[in-house]
């Protein structure tokens, strides 16, 4: 069952937010562990190959320091502040979340969190991640009511999916599709339409069959015909 | 047709433009500052009218794509309406002149709490070593004692194998996650917090004591005078924003625990930062300065005090006071 947090609103109807589990949330935290690990080895690659003229481990006493701040110090910075600097230039995304199509958000008012809040649950991170592999981090989101780790609980943040509204629907759906078939109806027929050719020829002829009853229409037999008695519908 | 249907028809053609531009405008008004005056207050006028047709498409047809669209243009229309002004730079110069000392001021119970156990676990990690000479190996590698037992220090010669800027980095980022660590144990009811500081105390006052035993204290002393007052205050006092998130999760009041421990933490957190940037600069004094043979303790002394005065001046309000009366002075 979805999970939603409701953020009261001064016009009375709630913003509904729906919560990402742990399976959103990892998602999102694998691809920024990626991004953030390649990144920052790619600094220090490159850095060292410029520096050193080829790809060596120097040995500490030869390391000067222009090596430390221009090639370890920045590799370091990649690494370890990829959450907190992305999260509060991006308000609450990484490229992680975004390709996950997931946000962190205040619960308090379901906005983008603060600068304090954001560098709260980063710090956490170190909770989080004992004893290894973020297990505290991940048992939290099991058994807590919004699916948050301690760092969020500090934080008051919660990790939400965020899905850009498309107005795709709107341009094809017709007043007269509503006035026919109800607004509720109309969507389904149009749902079912986007979805025809991803759908087995029986569980669409099924679905079909099923709208098409409901608007007191016979059903033909032919797949084509079937799709086009639809698009008629909705027309 | 029913009479339904029809009603839903009429209001869906009336109100679709609406949506459709209100969804338009929402790319416009993720730009922030930049965004037009007129579109803001477009996004205003449209922001409970967009309130009102969700109300009765989620009645109407709840789980369908229309209320999807509207949930989701309601949604960013409330994240830009109410996202707070922008303050970043004036909030940052705010923590270091006024917010931090305010935060020590509530938490001064503490401070002195944790400054008491840290001080109380030296001496006994002191005594312990000086009754039991084999504990120092509890505090301490094999490595580290052997040295010692020879007379030297493990930090002579530290420019040999490092130099000061690596050192400087390796001690900070240490320092820092060590501080990080005492806070964020706090949320095991303070007693992690109390462990930490205790362990710490225990081990200074342990390797202090052993190497007095080889007659080299006074060179780690004299190691220690640039950086150490600052970098064990600011533990110290990590270790007490660490006691204040306990005490919120064991005493929380009439505020709920996560109401009490995300107050405890944001107020925390102000404090924390400021210690933070001054443990920055101490472990460049612990990678330029302490290894460095050519500073004589006197100068490490002027350097480490200096220092620790800069750090008070900040956690006490006085530089907030004297910028306050500049202000007013014009």
């Amino acid at each position: 069952m979805e999970s939603i947090v409701r953020i009261p609103s001064v016009t009375g109807v709630d913003v509904e937010l729906k919560i990402a589990g742990p399976g959103g949330r990892s998602y999102a935290f694998v691809i920024d562990w990626h991004i953030r690990f390649l990144a920052a080895a790619a600094w220090f690659i490159v850095g060292t190959i410029a520096y050193a003229g080829g790809l060596r481990f120097l040995p500490a006493n030869e390391l000067g320091a222009g090596y430390t701040f221009v090639v370890v110090v920045p590799s370091i910075a990649i690494y370890f502040l990829y959450h907190p600097v992305l999260e509060v230039l991006l308000r609450g995304q990484t490229p992680g979340k975004r390709m996950a199509g997931v946000r962190l958000v205040a619960l308090a008012d379901g906005g983008a969190p603060g600068v304090g809040a954001l560098l709260v649950r980063n710090v956490f991170r170190l909770v989080d991640s004992l004893p290894s592999l973020y297990a505290v981090g991940l048992v939290t989101t099991m058994v807590t009511k919004n699916a948050v780790r301690i760092g969020d609980i500090a934080a008051g943040t919660v990790l939400v999916y965020d899905e850009p509204p498309s107005s795709q629907l709107l341009d094809r759906l017709s007043g007269r599709a509503v006035a026919r078939l109800g607004l509720e109806q109309a969507q389904l027929v149009r749902e079912l339409l986007d979805r025809w050719p991803q759908l087995g020829a029986d569980a669409r002829r099924k679905l079909a069959t099923d709208l098409l009853a409901r608007a007191s229409v016979a059903a033909p037999d032919d797949d084509a015909a079937l799709r086009a008695k639809l698009e008629e519908l909705v027309a | 047709m029913s009479g339904d249907n029809v009603a839903g028809a009429k209001w869906f053609e009336q109100r679709v433009a609406e949506w459709r531009s209100a969804g338009a405008r929402l790319r416009n008004l993720e730009h922030g500052k930049s965004a037009a005056t007129a579109t803001v207050l477009e996004a205003v006028r449209a922001y409970p009218e967009i309130a009102r047709d969700l109300a009765i498409a989620r009645r109407a047809a709840p789980g369908a794509a229309l209320t999807k669209y509207l949930e989701g243009v309601y949604r960013e229309l409330h994240r830009s309406l109410f996202r707070p002004p922008g303050a970043f730079w004036r909030g940052v110069l705010r923590l270091f002149t006024h917010d931090a000392a305010a935060v020590v001021r509530e938490l001064r119970w503490q401070v002195a709490t944790v400054v008491s156990l840290f001080v109380v676990c030296v001496g006994a990690g002191a005594a312990l070593v000086s009754a039991y000479p084999e504990l120092a190996s509890l505090f301490a590698s094999e490595q580290m004692i052997d040295g010692v037992q020879r007379g030297e220090l493990w930090t002579d010669n530290l420019l040999n194998v490092f130099p000061s800027s690596l050192l400087s980095v390796r001690i900070f980022t240490n320092n820092i996650v060590v501080s990080l660590f005492a806070l964020s144990l706090g949320v095991l009811y303070g007693l992690g917090t109390f462990y930490l500081i205790a362990m710490n105390g225990l081990s200074i006052g342990g390797i202090f004591a052993f190497t007095a035993q080889h007659g080299i204290a006074g060179r780690l002393f004299e190691f220690t005078a640039a950086h150490g007052f600052v970098e064990l205050s600011v533990i110290c006092i990590a270790g007490a924003v660490g006691m204040s998130l306990g005490e919120a999760l064991a005493r929380p009041g009439e505020l709920t625990r996560a109401a009490a421990f995300q107050h405890a933490v944001a107020r925390g957190l102000k404090l924390m930062v400021v210690c933070l940037s001054f443990l920055v600069g101490a472990g460049l004094l612990e990678g330029f300065v302490s290894p460095n043979a050519s500073f004589p303790l006197g100068a490490r002394l002027a350097i480490g005090l200096g220092y620790f005065a800069l750090f008070v001046l900040v956690l006490s309000g006085a530089l907030g006071r004297f910028a306050s009366a500049r202000r007013a002075r014009g």
